[in-house]
């Protein structure tokens, strides 16, 4: 029984994945619905990403930089183990940088400073560049994760899949990466959620996030309510959503035990 | 120096490997012919994991030329790739995939290495896991398993890929006394198959039973090679005949 539940349960983080993958890819279309002309017949009017808002946004971001950070993470814990120098250092150099820069920094870097090195008249959308920068962020903490990860798996299994004549990436992909991407799990879902947290981030170079929303809806003279209304409906979408995740975490990690009878 | 004619399995001329400054292999020359059985032994540090390490490129040696199965040895990927995948190897630690069934264990290399379709290689593990003795526990995982049957399953995983060479590094030093009979029942009866096979161990009962030759290393040399009758009664060198009287005494 359990051992069925299990080979069940195996290409779980493949399924979550693709899952992923295509949401996000169905929200980036949907942002650039203004090539999609056809659309428009359907009564989908064109939206610019600056007119994107509220929790479409926080989901928007942070699904992407989700999806995206996990591969480009073990990509870059794998050249940080690499024996390549140059590899090696350039992976290293990239984690290190980012690490060491707040996401603040990275996300004016995004708003103002990518501006003047674009060639003049470029219109690289912000939202696009907001998801890039956020994937990064979040990609070097995961590498980091990642690579300790790596080094818990037993050399024995490194040499054991040698031993058989597989090669590098067989290795790696076959039977060094699903042990420690399960050994990582805890932490990568732990970067999953600040990074959900940190969109909001998003409001300080004026994008309207739940919470550049909120002040927008405080200073209107029309509403009202109570203050803390907004911000404890916010809290609560973000709880729900977070809570969600670490279930979710917890349960994957159940799924995969191999260990017990 | 010597040709490999089809007659020999491994051989090696001159081999020098160093850690750093420490000499860890002393030139050492070895010829087995195939279908020999070669049992190596000697005191922890004295170089012989080293030795057969080196056989399949898990260690990289410094001097020497290994020759198998008429392939030399060359530090080029696709050509180590080759050789571990005509060499098995069993280690102390079994080094089983945890994360695959049994099956998958065994399935894993045939598929991706050899590239035969699944069916097909579940059909032979299903053939070497009968051998070894544990067919009921090819759909668990390896935790799931005593450390004999885990040894077992180690040796089918390796003759999955059909080697024309067993390299076995003291598979038996991690297993409980009563677990060690089952694999040593293993090697003897892969032995009887005709199978190459280069055993580091100190079950000397093992040794006599099966092995052509055997080999005691000391400080990274070979210090004596004998037949086991030989061996065993009448050792040449003070060093063998130490080490035997304290491993044999107790």
């Amino acid at each position: 029984m359990l051992a069925m539940k299990r080979t069940q349960g195996r290409p779980i983080f493949q399924r979550v994945f693709v899952v992923l993958l295509i949401s996000t890819f169905g929200l980036l279309v949907v942002q650039n619905i203004q090539t999609f002309g056809s659309l428009q017949d359907y009564g989908l009017k064109p939206v610019t990403s600056r007119e994107f808002g509220g929790f479409l946004l926080s989901f928007l971001i942070g699904a992407s930089a989700i999806t995206f950070s996990l591969p480009l993470g073990i990509a870059l814990a794998l050249g940080r183990t690499s024996k390549l120098p140059f590899l090696r250092g350039a992976s290293t150099t990239f984690i290190e940088f980012i690490r060491g820069v707040p996401l603040i920094t990275l996300l004016f870097i995004a708003s103002t400073l990518l501006n003047i090195f674009l060639p003049p008249g470029s219109n690289f959308d912000i939202v696009m560049r907001v998801v890039i920068m956020v994937t990064l962020f979040a990609s070097a903490y995961i590498a980091e994760i990642i690579r300790g990860a790596l080094s818990a798996v037993p050399t024995g299994q490194a040499e054991g899949a040698a031993s058989l004549g597989l090669n590098y990436w067989q290795t790696q992909r076959l039977i060094i990466l699903p042990q420690a991407l399960k050994i990582s799990i805890p932490g990568i879902v732990s970067t999953f959620i600040a990074v959900f947290k940190d969109t909001t981030l998003v409001s300080i170079i004026g994008l309207l996030d739940p919470l550049g929303l909120a002040n927008n809806i405080r200073a209107d003279s029309a509403w009202t309510g109570i203050v803390w209304e907004i911000y404890g409906f916010a809290a609560l979408i973000f709880f729900i959503f977070c809570f969600a995740m670490s279930q979710y975490s917890m349960w994957l990690e159940r799924q995969l035990k191999t260990d017990h009878h | 120096m010597k040709k490999t004619s089809e007659e020999t399995a491994i051989h090696i001329d001159g081999l020098n490997k160093w850690y750093g400054a420490y000499h860890a292999l002393r030139d050492i020359n070895l010829t087995v012919a195939r279908g020999e059985r070669i049992v190596v032994c000697g005191p922890s540090g004295s170089g012989k994991s080293t030795m057969i390490r080196c056989i399949n490129a898990l260690e990289a040696h410094q001097e020497g030329e290994i020759t198998v199965d008429g392939t030399v040895l060359s530090s080029d990927l696709k050509n180590i790739d080759t050789i571990r995948s005509e060499v098995g190897m069993c280690f102390q630690h079994f080094n089983l995939f945890p994360h695959l069934t049994i099956l998958e264990n065994c399935t894993l290399a045939p598929i991706w290495v050899r590239k035969i379709p699944k069916a097909e290689a579940d059909a032979t593990a299903m053939h070497f896991l009968e051998k070894v003795k544990i067919p009921d526990q090819a759909h668990k995982y390896p935790g799931q398993l005593s450390g004999g049957q885990q040894q077992r399953v180690a040796i089918a995983r390796s003759l999955c890929m059909k080697p024309r060479i067993m390299l076995f590094d003291e598979p038996t030093s991690a297993l409980d006394p009563e677990m060690i009979k089952e694999v040593l029942d293993t090697m003897v009866a892969l032995a009887e198959d005709g199978m190459t096979m280069i055993c580091v161990t100190h079950e000397m009962g093992f040794a006599r039973q099966v092995a052509d030759r055997a080999i005691f290393m000391d400080q990274g040399q070979i210090v004596e090679e004998n037949t086991p009758e030989l061996f065993f009664e009448n050792p040449e060198n003070e060093r063998t005949k130490l080490f035997l009287s304290q491993i044999l005494g107790h």
